[in-house]
């Protein structure tokens, strides 16, 4: 086996080289810590703040309101913990939506512990948030409104600027896990009412281990990582300057390819998915038609079960995921398709193929080939298959 | 996660689809669980497993186990196949990940239910 389709960029994407030649010098020449005061550090502080200043005019911020993190999850447990702990004079309700990311859903859990009070957002079949559902749970000690830009397993991308806009009609401060949409999105933080923002690096062929978090001037929130002064003494910790100094890059590169990139990955996706309901029958596609991310394609093949397709696709060097419960160690189905009110069966059965720029039509020629076997191959063996359905 | 005997097998499955002939079958499993697994016996007069083969819906484990469930019962007597363990599954395979053992006991199952249900058509014949 040598040829490999990777289709799961939803999952991670590959460092790009000139991400990889600008982080290099920093793990050798340039090795001070950025917060000596010395020549060394003063150099590797350079490199933190040309990041910060690429990532915050990607997104129209300031500089002063970047702060680097460990990645995405980093970002997203702050921003609950952080804006819930400073906030709770005001209340102590939150908002999120049922289809967030694990690490918000599990940082409510704990909250919720804690005394908070947390709504959870019913999306429709396609995995929008309803904006009147918004208005309805919305109250007085509503602290924060937590929605995520793009979902990961669906690629759905949500009325951003509609549901930044209410939370503040309503008082509250508005955070997005944008760690899926940095590649879809060009974010304006202002105009869309966004106070907080999640983002990571290696969705977009950056390193993996950074991320950052937007925090809007004036917005209260309390330090999450004790241990130094850093990051304008809002996150403790020696800062990741090689790692930091690849996101900057990586964010460089990523804004000025966003709408090539979105046209051809869009292209190549729609070819795919011409071909797959033309080859397959019984598969239906999960999310968004219309408002969804253009890389994202949740598929679910019917009669049979996740874990065993994505298997059979790794032995012809495909690399994709699943929302199956067979998959996890858990054994606990996609939370999102559940919130999407699919069966069981769907939700079984269900893969997600994550496109990336790279994928030429002769891959996709390839996988459709390859899972027109893997799927025939799968159905006869299921007692679930009907004998009267054509494949 | 599996093992190299589990992925040869789960590339290559043995005793897969309807059995022709089959003279019991057994169900267990639900779409909730996400393992659905279905047994074809084969059973002679002298109430010994001729045959056997499976149909799967589900994961890897539970394909393989099926596999591996059918090899271990063909040629015994249906006294004996009720005495196989999951665990004789398990050993034949060199392992499988905690998570999925109940794959394997669902293979068990499965041919317990086809046992129960050859006897009842048996004992209705006999009536």
């Amino acid at each position: 086996m040598s040829k490999i389709v990777y289709l799961d960029n939803s999952a991670t994407t590959s460092v790009y080289g000139e991400v990889l030649n600008e982080m290099l010098p920093y793990f050798t020449d340039i090795y001070g810590n950025s917060n000596s005061l010395h020549s060394a550090g003063r150099e590797a502080s350079a490199g933190v703040d040309k990041a910060r200043d690429i990532i915050a005019g990607a997104i129209k911020a300031k500089r002063d309101e970047i702060f680097f993190t460990s990645g995405g999850t980093e970002a997203n447990n702050w921003a609950l913990k952080g804006i819930a702990y400073a906030n709770m004079a005001k209340g102590k309700h939150i908002i999120v939506s049922s289809i967030e990311h694990h690490s918000i859903l599990d940082t409510c859990k704990d909250l919720e512990k804690e005394g908070f009070e947390i709504t959870y957002l019913p999306v429709d079949n396609t995995g929008m948030v309803s904006l009147f559902d918004i208005m309805k749970s919305i109250r007085k000690d509503t602290i924060l409104v937590s929605v995520m830009s793009v979902n990961n397993e669906v690629g759905t991308i949500q009325n951003i600027k509609a549901i930044g806009e209410t939370a503040h009609h309503y008082g509250a401060y508005f955070h997005t896990d944008a760690v899926q949409a940095m590649s879809v999105i060009d974010f304006d933080v202002n105009d869309m009412y966004i106070d907080l923002m999640s983002m990571s690096a290696h969705k977009i062929h950056g390193p993996k281990g950074v991320g950052a978090l937007y925090v809007k001037k004036g917005v209260k929130i309390k330090k999450f990582m004790q241990g130094g002064e850093q990051e304008m003494n809002r996150r403790g910790g020696t800062v990741n300057v090689p790692a930091i100094v690849g996101f900057g890059k990586a964010m460089e590169l990523n804004l000025a390819n966003m709408k090539e990139s979105n046209k051809i990955i869009a292209n190549t996706v729609d070819y795919f998915i011409k071909k797959l309901q033309y080859s397959i029958a019984d598969i239906s596609i999960n999310g968004n038609a219309i408002q969804k991310a253009p890389g994202i394609v949740n598929v679910s093949f019917k009669y049979i079960e996740g874990e065993s397709i994505l298997m059979l696709l790794d032995f012809e060097g495909i690399c994709v995921s699943t929302g199956s419960a067979c998959a996890s160690g858990s054994l606990e189905k996609s939370h999102v398709l559940k919130a999407m009110g699919k069966s069981h069966e769907d939700i079984n059965g269900a893969i997600r193929f994550s496109f990336g720029v790279d994928i030429t039509k002769d891959d996709v020629d390839y996988v459709i080939d390859k899972l027109v076997e893997v799927i025939t191959r799968l159905r006869s063996m299921s007692p679930l298959k009907k004998k009267r359905t054509r494949k | 996660m599996y093992n190299e005997k589990v992925m040869d097998l789960f590339k290559n499955p043995k005793n897969v689809g309807e059995l022709p002939g089959a003279n019991a079958v057994g169900k267990v499993g639900n779409e909730a669980c996400g393992d659905i697994m279905q047994i074809f016996l084969k059973i002679n007069d002298n109430e010994i497993i001729e045959d056997a083969s499976f149909k799967t819906f589900g994961c890897a484990a539970a394909i393989v186990s099926s596999s591996v469930a059918c090899d271990i019962i063909k040629g015994k007597s249906i006294e004996e196949a009720l005495k196989l363990e999951n665990q004789e599954i398990i050993d034949y395979l060199g392992g499988l990940p905690t998570h999925k053992i109940h794959c394997s006991v669902l293979a068990k199952e499965a041919i317990e239910d086809a046992i129960s249900n050859y006897r009842k058509k048996q004992a209705k014949a006999k009536k």
